[in-house]
């Protein structure tokens, strides 16, 4: 018996067998199909296509923005975003859990409920210490003026801190640079100036680097402190503009240069592209996107009990093509006729 | 209890490894945990079920073709991705051929969601959740937003620009459902934890669960020829409908 | 030998149409989906072909 013409010694007729429930075993014609032959034959295929891609196109592979390539890049930003964890008003230091303490109206929300704020701070950051201080510290073992710096800064009073701190933000915009030196307008700006100075300095030649990463430990595989520090400055994020990230530029589904990205994200990506989410709700837009993927993925998920949603194959004509030989077989062997291909 | 002999070699009873003895437990063994495992295992999925050499005619189109093609990229995406672990995260930034297999790791994933989504489609297109087939059609959602983590894991396992900022700004939205705290994206020890042990197990699971639905059902008959409201009302005159099936998704 | 026969590592380009922007990669990706699935659905197939 030929592989084309169904199996039909012991079985139902096609007509037969379609009248049956879609739960039943099919009692009607059956077909040889090697499933083993197919998978190996897919396997060698999809291998074989991998292999050809990954010669012709590679893969990316953009270098990582260190502290270092920041502060020599950009010192204007990086003392800019550094004065700003000293005085606890970067987005880090703002940030509400799991980094900080809720303040009041930080966080996120879902009309009323916040998640954000019932995680509690699981992973502290301390952006004053942390950022400035504490790196401060190890670099003035070596420099007592610097020393001297960060003891008149220690010993200041919250207000005075903060004047010092809102006049170098004022100050450092409109600062320039030579070599090493920070030119900054005349100011009041107190020790505040050495210790940025100091942590520029620190920054420059890569120290800060691995002073961030190695504490508390000296293995460290945890990069959330450098991260944070870097993505407060807008060295970062300018890159990721010019390779079209952002979430304002479906920047979800995009990846670095010309390759494909992650296509399968586009519906989650495409809501921070239109109102409300991307005007009204902005503020939120990441809790509210996350959940309304979330109930889509359900609906998703609980399709076979939906319906009219799960009605909906039957009107779309694209079944009719895939089955088209069945039903002219069924057609052929209700008029009896002996072609049953 | 286990000192106890419960037959001797030349007893009546059934050879061992017939395979009428193995779908049910032999008398006195009903109450053993093995042998009702091995019966209830072998009664859903008998050999000729588990690897079937033949199909219903009406598999016959190269729609079918898009689960196994998912299937096989799953797989060149472990074997590339064993390479890649006996070498070290760093090793690819630092070798050619390192570069090569993450390249190979990295289009099969692209293989692997292209041949996934077209599956997703035809089975859609199929309403392949008939039949008491729903639970093979929710583990394939499952395995889609699980591979979806996996993969997402795997971008920020890279250590270069791309993992620092898709980190950067994927913990916003993590942070804003208070999952941020437990699931750190910018710990990449942790992540690259998850994605070479944690969620590729869960993904392979779930295809195996599967894989092992797909089998126990079969492959989901065609819907009839004609549909709709009209054709439900008049059981027997149109022939390509199943009295009984027409407008009821089972 | 083994680096990119093409090479995609320059910037990237993206077409606008609408608030939708989207890079030719994935653009090319989508178009070769939908291609891949109609011609899956189209062309017979044999049960009597190569692969039985």
């Amino acid at each position: 018996m030929s592989e084309s013409t169904p199996h039909m010694s012991g079985t139902r007729t096609l007509s037969e067998a379609v009248r049956l429930p879609d739960d039943s075993p099919w009692s009607g014609p059956k077909v040889r199909y090697d499933l083993v032959k197919e998978f190996v034959v897919a396997l060698v295929v999809i291998a074989l296509v991998a292999v050809a891609l990954a010669a012709i196109f590679s893969s990316p592979d953009e270098h990582p923005v260190t502290i270092r390539q920041w502060a020599q890049g950009d010192p204007g930003d990086f003392l800019a975003t550094s004065v700003t964890e000293l005085d606890g008003s970067s987005p880090t230091a703002t940030y509400g859990p799991p980094y900080n303490p809720w303040a009041s109206g930080e966080g996120q929300k879902i009309g009323p409920v916040g998640f954000q704020r019932w995680a509690g701070v699981h992973i502290p950051v301390n952006t004053p210490n942390d950022f400035v201080l504490a790196p401060l510290r190890v670099a003035a073992a070596s420099n007592p003026s610097l020393g001297a710096a960060l003891a008149q800064y220690s010993t200041a009073s919250g207000d005075q801190q903060q004047q010092w701190t809102t006049a170098y933000e004022k100050g450092v915009g409109h600062a320039s640079f030579h070599d090493t030196d920070v030119l900054l307008p005349p100011g009041r700006y107190g020790p505040v100036a050495p210790m940025m100075s100091g942590l520029l300095n620190m920054a420059r030649t890569g120290s800060l680097d691995a002073d961030l990463l190695a504490s508390p430990q000296f293995y460290g595989t945890d990069y959330t402190k450098p991260l944070l520090f870097i993505a407060d400055g807008s060295f970062l994020s300018a890159e990721a503009s010019t390779q079209h990230l952002q979430g304002d530029q479906w920047g979800m589904m995009n990846e670095t240069g010309n390759y494909p990205g992650q296509a399968w994200l586009w519906l989650y990506t495409m809501w921070y592209q239109v109102p409300p989410f991307s005007t009204s709700w902005s503020a939120n837009a990441d809790a509210l996107v996350w959940t309304l993927m979330m109930l889509l993925t359900l609906v998703l998920l609980l399709v076979p009990f939906i319906p009219g949603l799960r009605s909906l194959p039957r009107y779309v004509p694209v079944y009719r093509l895939i089955w088209r030989a069945h039903y002219r077989r069924l057609a052929a062997e209700r008029h009896g006729s002996p072609d049953l291909e | 209890m286990s000192d106890t002999i419960v037959g001797h070699s030349g007893d009546v009873a059934t050879p061992p490894g017939d395979p009428v003895d193995d779908a049910r437990p032999a008398p006195g063994d009903e109450k053993m945990w093995t042998a009702r495992l091995r019966g209830a295992a072998v009664r859903a999925l008998p050999p000729s079920k588990l690897l079937p050499d033949r199909q219903p005619s009406y598999v016959a189109s190269w729609v079918y073709i898009f689960g196994i093609l998912s299937f096989a990229s799953f797989i060149v995406i472990l074997l590339s991705g064993v390479v890649l672990i006996l070498r070290g995260p760093s090793w690819w930034h630092e070798s050619q051929v390192g570069l090569f297999f993450n390249s190979i790791h990295l289009w099969s994933v692209e293989l692997f969601f292209f041949f996934m989504v077209l599956h997703l489609w035809g089975k859609f297109f199929m309403a392949a959740w008939r039949g008491k087939r729903a639970l093979t059609w929710m583990t394939g959602v499952v395995t889609f937003a699980i591979s979806i983590g996996a993969a997402f894991t795997g971008y920020l396992s890279q250590q270069n620009f791309d993992s620092q900022w898709i980190s950067t700004q994927a913990k916003d939205g993590l942070n804003s459902v208070g999952i941020g705290a437990l699931f750190n994206v910018l710990n990449f020890g942790q992540m690259l934890l998850w994605h070479v042990l944690l969620l590729p197990i869960a993904v392979g699971v779930l295809i195996g669960v599967h894989l092992l639905l797909v089998r126990r059902r079969g492959v989901v008959p065609p819907l009839p020829e004609r549909t709709g409201r009209h054709a439900s009302t008049r059981p027997g005159s149109d022939p390509g409908v199943a009295p009984g099936s027409e407008g009821i998704d089972r | 030998m083994l680096g990119a026969l093409v090479n995609l590592n320059h910037t990237g380009h993206y077409l606008h149409w609408g608030f939708i922007q989207i890079s030719v990669a994935n653009l090319v990706v989508i178009l070769l989906m939908v291609v891949v699935f109609v011609a899956a659905v189209a062309i017979p197939f044999r049960t009597g072909g190569k692969h039985r």
